[in-house]
């Protein structure tokens, strides 16, 4: 299927959810959406580094909470200036941006690392960020910052409603992204680097530039994802921004989904996010991350592919061979980077 | 003799306190079938981790093409002309053959500016693995070949890099007679059409039927180079091989 259509379908049915998230007329389906939404986005997102070139990035919840900042500190600026309201989509462009021009960075300096070396320094960079914000007072520091979201839009109505249907956008976005990479020569040569690095580099694929590309791409989506999250929060503070819920849902929606297609995140990212919403309001808040450590212990045991892998199993297809099979039935390189 | 493709000034390569290579020099004219032999431990992947640029040597240099290739990354000395093939094979596991040979269609050539259309490469991902006969498994995974199907893989992908020189390190290691013959067919047709290639091996019947020159290495250094038949008979070479 060519990229154009397949945007076209998931923007049709895009508005298919929008409509019936309407059609329920409960206020709640968007703020619980909007969540779920939003580990879409980071879940594809860190699949573009973690799946496909297998570098495991423990940093998500940084370049989530720098988009998240980089909105603070423009609203800030538009308050105290008295400036005109910048509209959400470009927020959410100069948080992608803002994030993915760390994500370079965060790449350049440490991808000559490997495996566990790698993960532990995109951890630190989570920690480094953090600190710089918590001592940044114009973003409010540890006091965390107050946003004031609009109670209507037009033609909207109610402000959720945008920014879910903003999120749901940005979800499509991100799928089709990944999507594309994934049938591109980008994606045929990331997938060389998560097979083999060194014979990646013997057959002439860039694997420093190509990861810089991941990083980037992958951190722009994660910034882009944080962006409209203070209007939806209110109250944005360090502890909760920088919080382990980021980093672990990130890694595990894709783990539990697959990895090395699109699909995966996505899967992984509906029900897990589902499940967790699910939770808070018929349990407790605080069995959510309980929910994710038992899902991936036992897909760790039952299903190492993931519930994509799990399903190919089911009709006799092994993961790797349809991975392959379909390359070859549909895959042609639709973009040179 | 024609212009050196490859030249290697005083290569050293150290490890610590131990000394890989010291202060090799070599020169390999365009279309040469040379043989690199040596012991275990002699120096010889080293040697050849130093031209592909997977190490850095901290000493000396080596130009290829009329090119200084100090300080080039892996790909770039790729891009060059110069390929490689594994001593233990490195397929990219989750692709299947034809993908594998993809790659070096994609990236190699497509650096050199040669960029082929989907069709293109169909095509010649088709006809090397046709050349090496596993064109009937292209859609299969690697982890389906046998010994010698995945040696041949290693040297298609090479071979789809178009190569002006190839390194070929124990690309027959662990192989029964007739598929060493099998492979060194492969390595004879590539230097008939103007391949300059390397054959790193253990099995001394393929080296001697192949190379038209021959180098030897002990203890990271050059102790012979010459033709096949003078360089066994240098009793230099026999105390290497067979001790005092």
């Amino acid at each position: 299927m060519r990229t154009p259509l397949f945007l076209l379908i998931w923007l049709g049915i895009a508005a298919a959810v929008f409509g019936l998230a309407v059609a329920s007329g409960n206020d709640y389906v968007f703020f619980a959406g909007y969540v779920v939404l939003q580990y879409v986005v980071l879940s594809t997102a860190w699949n573009i580094l973690g799946g496909y070139c297998g570098y495991v990035n423990f940093g998500s919840a940084a370049f989530f909470a720098l988009g998240a900042y980089s909105t603070v500190a423009i609203y800030k600026f538009i308050t105290e200036n008295d400036f005109y309201r910048i509209p959400m989509p470009v927020l959410i462009l100069i948080g992608g941006a803002v994030s993915g021009l760390v994500g370079f960075g965060m790449g350049y300096l440490t991808l000559r690392l490997r495996g566990a070396f790698f993960a532990i320094a995109t951890l630190a960079l989570a920690v480094v960020l953090q600190t710089l914000i918590v001592n940044w007072d114009y973003v409010g520091g540890s006091r965390g910052a107050y946003i004031v979201r609009p109670e209507e839009i037009a033609p909207f109505g109610n402000y959720i409603r945008y920014l879910f249907l903003i999120m749901l956008l940005l979800a499509v976005a991100a799928i089709t992204i990944a999507r594309l990479i994934e049938r591109s020569r980008l994606g045929y040569g990331f997938a060389t680097i998560r097979d083999d690095e060194l014979a990646s580099e013997a057959s002439g694929v860039p694997t420093l530039k190509l990861k810089l590309i991941a990083t980037t791409i992958s951190g722009a989506l994660m910034g882009m994802a944080g962006a409209p999250f203070p209007y939806y929060i209110g109250y944005l503070q360090p502890s909760s921004t920088f919080g382990l819920d980021y980093a672990v849902n990130s890694i595990a929606m894709p783990l539990i989904g697959g990895t090395t297609s699109w699909i995966g995140p996505l899967v992984g990212a509906l029900l897990l996010g589902s499940l967790q919403q699910i939770a808070t309001v018929t349990i407790s808040s605080a069995v959510n991350l309980l929910i994710v450590g038992c899902l991936l212990v036992g897909f760790v045991i039952v299903a190492p592919n993931g519930i994509v892998g799990l399903v190919h199993k089911y009709f006799q297809r092994k993961p790797d061979e349809f991975v392959g099979r379909r390359r070859v039935e549909t895959d042609s390189p639709e973009t040179v980077p | 003799m024609s212009e050196a493709l490859l030249e290697i000034e005083n290569l050293s390569k150290r490890f610590g306190g131990f000394v890989a290579l010291d202060s090799i020099s070599l020169s390999i004219p365009a279309g040469e079938r040379l043989g690199l032999i040596g012991p275990n431990g002699s120096g010889k992947s080293t040697l050849v981790n130093c031209i592909c640029g997977t190490l850095h040597n901290e000493q000396g240099g080596v130009r290829f093409d009329g090119k200084k290739l100090d300080g080039l990354d892996a790909h770039r000395r790729t891009h060059l002309g110069l390929a490689r093939s594994f001593q233990l094979p490195r397929p990219f596991a989750s692709m299947n053959l034809a993908d594998n040979i993809r790659i070096p269609l994609l990236y190699t050539l497509g650096a050199r500016g040669t960029h082929l259309s989907k069709q293109a490469v169909e095509e010649r991902c088709a006809t090397l693995l046709h050349e090496v006969g596993l064109e009937a498994k292209s859609r299969h995974l690697p982890r389906d070949l046998t010994q010698v199907e995945m040696r041949k893989l290693e040297l298609a992908r090479a071979m789809a890099a178009e190569p002006k020189l190839l390194i070929a390190d124990e690309a027959m290691a662990g192989l029964t007679h007739s598929e060493v013959e099998d492979i060194l067919t492969l390595l004879v047709r590539l230097n008939d059409n103007g391949v300059t290639v390397i054959l790193i091996e253990h099995i001394m019947s393929a080296v001697m039927s192949f190379s038209r020159r021959l180098v030897v290495l002990v203890s990271g250094k050059k102790i012979a180079d010459g033709k096949p038949d003078e360089v066994m008979c240098d009793p230099e070479v026999e105390r290497a091989y067979l001790g005092q």
